[in-house]
């Protein structure tokens, strides 16, 4: 053990301290979230559909060929041919019209239902997750009885206790999607209650109230955007379902479930009159849980580097 | 345990009895009057004007009463098994129910049973050899299950294998006490629409639930012991990997047996769903009633069983 | 006593976003039979890694071992595929681990007989019966109380410091030849560590079986081991056997080890820093960037071999070498 061979030396603080730069400013934040979104080549596709979709419904009237419900009965149940690509219906409608318009009011009623429904789901699950525990668990109670009713049968017999129609079809999907909401946002707020920084931040003074406010908005907003995303998907779904029962949106409506409906009459001579119009409704429905899965991607810090 | 038993049956009959409240109600709400509708219909061209005939019937049928009374006495006679008649074929409803509840069943089971065996193998499968072809393909089938709707894939079924490839017939359901060989044909094509939803839902959460599993410590017990590939999947990997989709079991059964509306109309299955459908665009409420009632029933008895089994399948849960 | 385990030039890599890590460089040692080896090092360095690599048990992807042979009992581990049966025949029968967490570590979903029943009988062909009387009775030796009670327990109703005594009674059953101890007792509370560790030893020393402590209590090894290896930055960095290390530490981080030791009414020396990256290394020393005894030389030559000073005592320090 002889120092005078071995010089002592100060030990420089290189190569240790990287790490937390490069997540600080907000232009590197946004970067970081448009890289996650699109890391999946499947969530790239789902996105350009939406795009494709919101432009379909926003340009219908330029591109569609026809006017979606003008009847022309020379062409009733014309093969798809030059003039009339996919073919025309029973009523000698443009399908291909048709099914652009129709987009309209899928994308209607699928934001109606998801702000129906979410912001039902919201409240009651804020005040769920701010009660006291006895009241917490009376709502959770009603919550779990609502989740486990065959959602069908009560969107069946409320769309037609409202008459069909969009706004009847909006209200009974809106009413038995929220309760999802509730479950979602009373968890987050739960969790947000329980979690250290909370007591962390109150034993250095800052006001409880505020701070569990904050975390709670910060903690709840990236999973509600998320939910409400899938929860589109799902809405047109159900919307196509009641239409296509005769319990939804009815005819002349040009909404993609009655088209089925309608079209399904003639599936042996003219098949694309009730396969076209299903094969729109699942575009939009994959396009919409893609982009929720591309979200939940990007907004989860939870899985944020675990799916690679 | 039988504590949670009691207190289980307690609170499904509680949910029972509230979504029969609920739809009580709603049909309450529904346009047109029953009784209207009962003359339009019974051809009693006379009385159609008679007003006091209109409230003896009223009466007759306790609809002049206040609805939780009308309520309270509907749900008194439905204890004894007595659901009323239909007010549009004035036939006895719970007679009409009976075969159509055993064809519901039938079906829906078939579609339970069939998606729980290949949902989780394809998961299995598709989690094992992970990143391949086959998960790919796994992967894409899942995709269209979930997000096709019900009706769309009835259809393409029907127009492929029953007017182009003439395989299996376009509609109708048999028995299959009654006729096997016919009831398999046609039951094929209802099932596996019916199956299609929770099967991909069940394959995506096993892959999931067995890819997070394979990494954990446990596994890597079972390796160090030197058991071979198959006996760790199976013998330690699956039990553990298939109790995330128990929890699913319960809205696989809302699924299925909302689908039996949609399938039971299109293969034209004479089955609850197309009783339901029937009653519903002919505004039948004590059948829509009853119907409802059943299928809560049944939703509510089978999310009992699949509780009771998560508790058998994960020693870690305990009935308390 | 005759050679158990020769390790020769295991390297271990992972590949990651940021590149390819090499967690395990180069490594050499060797085991002889009934002889209590220690591994030591901070947290990260490769002790785990390698000890995992030689059962092949590292995750793949990302981990592979790239290079290296180990031959054990006549045979190399490392010749044949990760899920061979060759290596199945061997894993958990002539070589078998205990992992340090033991809340995590056993199948929540079986009972404790069957998860250690399974071992009898598929290495020892034992029945059923057989396989849970041999079970209960290691589970008497590992003084787990009302054993036959206990084996039709689930993991949960156990304790953690219980669960690794299941553990070690696992590791046991078939009378391996070597055991390897990953962390195994520093997730427990130190009375109960003690215990185990007691216990271990004991065991061990019965059934004249080897075992390797990986562990970075420097207290543990001196305490129960013949010989010691420390790692660092995926490398053995020196070796020897307990006295020659305690009384003469080459290595400067072997010596910053040691003083890192709390004894009473000593100040503690910690080490200075933090491991390396063990992405695109250069050649030089890895303890570099940390050691209070580097010369202006040491940034110019290449990382030293483990090389033999006397004795069973090496070490992988340019300086020290230089000096002897």
């Amino acid at each position: 053990m002889d120092g005078t061979k071995i010089v002592r030396e100060q030990i420089p603080d290189d190569e240790f301290e990287v790490l937390e730069e490069e997540q600080l400013s907000g232009v590197n934040e946004l970067k970081r979230f448009v890289r996650a979104f699109f890391r999946r080549k499947i969530v790239v596709v789902g996105f350009i559909l939406v795009v494709v979709v919101l432009l379909t419904a926003a340009l219908a009237d330029v591109i569609a060929p026809y006017d979606p419900y003008e009847q022309d009965l020379y062409q009733v149940l014309a093969a798809p041919g030059p003039s009339h690509p996919l073919g025309t219906d029973a009523l000698g409608r443009d399908l291909l019209s048709r099914i652009i318009h129709g987009s309209r009011i899928a994308l209607a009623v699928g934001v109606c239902t998801v702000l129906v429904s979410a912001s039902i789901g919201t409240v009651i699950g804020l005040i769920a997750g701010f009660s006291d525990s006895r009241l917490n668990s009376l709502i959770m109670r009603i919550t779990d009885i609502l989740i486990s009713v065959p959602s069908l049968v009560l969107q069946l017999l409320i769309a037609s206790a409202l008459n069909s129609g969009v706004t009847g079809v909006v209200i009974a999907i809106g009413l038995t999607l929220f309760p999802a909401y509730i479950r979602l946002i009373n968890g987050q707020v739960l969790s947000v209650k329980q979690n250290d920084y909370i007591s962390a931040s109150r034993s250095m003074g800052a006001k409880k109230s505020r701070i569990i406010v904050r975390h709670v908005v910060r903690n709840v907003v990236s999973p509600l955007i998320v939910m409400m995303t899938i929860m589109m998907g799902m809405s047109i779904m159900a919307e196509a379902g009641l239409s296509f029962l005769g319990l939804g949106i009815l005819p002349p409506a040009a909404a993609w479930g009655s088209m089925c409906r309608d079209g399904y009459q003639y599936l042996m001579t003219r098949p694309l009159l009730s396969i076209a119009p299903g094969l729109a409704i699942m575009i939009l429905v994959f396009a919409f849980n893609m982009v929720g899965d591309g979200l939940r991607d990007a907004l989860d810090p939870k899985l944020r580097g675990a799916l690679k | 345990m039988v504590n949670y038993i009691i207190r289980r049956l307690f609170y499904a009959v509680l949910i029972v009895i509230c979504v029969s409240m609920l739809v009580f109600g709603l049909i309450r709400a529904l346009p047109g009057d029953p009784i209207e509708i009962l003359v339009s219909r019974t051809e009693l061209a006379d009385a159609q004007a008679d007003p006091e005939y209109f409230e003896e019937l009223r009466h007759e049928l306790g609809l002049d009463k206040p609805i939780p009374i009308q309520f309270v006495n509907w749900f008194a006679k439905v204890v004894q098994g007595d659901f009323g008649k239909s007010i549009i074929k004035g036939d006895d409803i719970m007679q009409s129910m009976g075969e159509r509840m055993v064809i519901t069943i039938t079906l829906g089971l078939t579609a339970f049973v069939v998606s729980n065996i290949i949902g989780p193998l394809l998961g299995i499968i598709s989690a094992i050899r992970r990143g391949k072809l086959i998960d790919n393909i796994v992967t894409f089938i899942a995709n269209i299950g979930i997000t096709a709707p019900t009706f769309w894939v009835a259809i393409l079924l029907v127009y492929l294998f029953g007017y182009v490839l003439h395989w299996l017939p376009l509609y109708g359901y048999t028995l299959p006490w009654k006729d096997f060989g016919l009831s398999l044909r046609q039951g094929i094509m209802p099932v596996f629409v019916m199956a299609l939803g929770p099967i991909a839902s069940t394959a995506r959460q096993t892959r999931s639930s067995m890819l997070e599993v394979l990494g954990e410590d446990y596994i890597r017990t079972a390796w160090a012991k030197g058991l071979n590939e198959r006996q760790v999947i199976f013998r330690h990997a699956l039990k553990n990997s298939l109790m995330p989709v128990v929890t699913l079991q319960g809205q696989m059964i809302r699924q299925i047996f909302g689908g039996s509306f949609i399938v039971e109309t299109i293969f034209v299955i004479p089955g609850m769903g197309k009783l339901m459908i029937d009653a519903m665009l002919s505004h039948d409420y004590p059948t829509i009633q009853a119907v409802t009632l059943i299928l809560t029933v049944v939703v509510v008895i089978a999310n009992l069983i699949v509780d009771l089994l998560y508790g058998w399948i994960d020693p870690r849960i305990q009935y308390e | 006593m005759g050679r158990l385990l020769t390790v020769n030039g295991l390297s271990t890599e992972f590949r990651t976003e940021r590149g390819v890590v090499r967690a395990v460089n180069n490594v050499s040692y060797n085991i002889d039979e009934g002889e209590i080896v220690g591994l030591v090092g901070e947290s990260g360095c490769g002790k785990s890694v390698s000890q995992l690599s030689l059962m092949q048990l590292i995750p793949n992807p990302p981990g592979r071992v790239v290079a290296g042979s180990a031959e054990f009992e006549g045979v190399d581990l490392l010749k044949y595929t990760r899920r061979s049966r060759e290596l199945c025949a061997i894993r958990g029968n002539r070589i078998s681990m205990i992992f340090q967490e033991p809340m995590t570590s056993l199948n929540p979903a079986m009972t404790i007989a069957r998860q250690m029943s399974e071992v009898l009988t598929l290495h020892l062909n034992l029945d059923k019966k057989e396989a849970r009387e041999r079970s209960t009775d290691m589970l008497a030796q590992v003084g787990i109380p009302d054993p036959g009670k206990r084996a039709d327990d689930y993991p949960h109703q156990l304790s953690g410091g219980m669960r690794q005594r299941v553990m070690v009674a696992m590791a046991m059953l078939c009378s391996p030849k070597l055991i390897i101890a990953d962390e195994a007792t520093t997730a427990l509370d130190a009375t109960i560590q003690a215990q185990l560790l007691e216990l271990m030893y004991d065991l061990v020393g019965r059934y004249h079986t080897a075992l390797v402590m990986v562990t970075h209590n420097l207290g543990i090894v001196a305490r129960y081991a013949d010989r010691v290896n420390v790692m660092y930055a995926g490398r053995i960095i020196e070796t020897g056997t307990v006295k020659e290390i305690w009384a003469d530490p080459l290595h400067p981080y072997t010596e910053g080890l040691l003083s890192c030791v709390p004894k009473l009414g000593e100040k503690l020396e910690p080490i200075k820093g933090m491991p390396p990256s063990l992405i695109n290394r250069p050649a030089t020393c890895p303890f570099l960037p940390r050691c209070r005894f580097r010369t202006a030389a040491c940034f110019k030559e290449p990382a030293a071999e483990l090389t033999y000073v006397g004795g069973q005592h090496a070490t992988a320090c340019n300086r020290r070498l230089e000096e002897r």
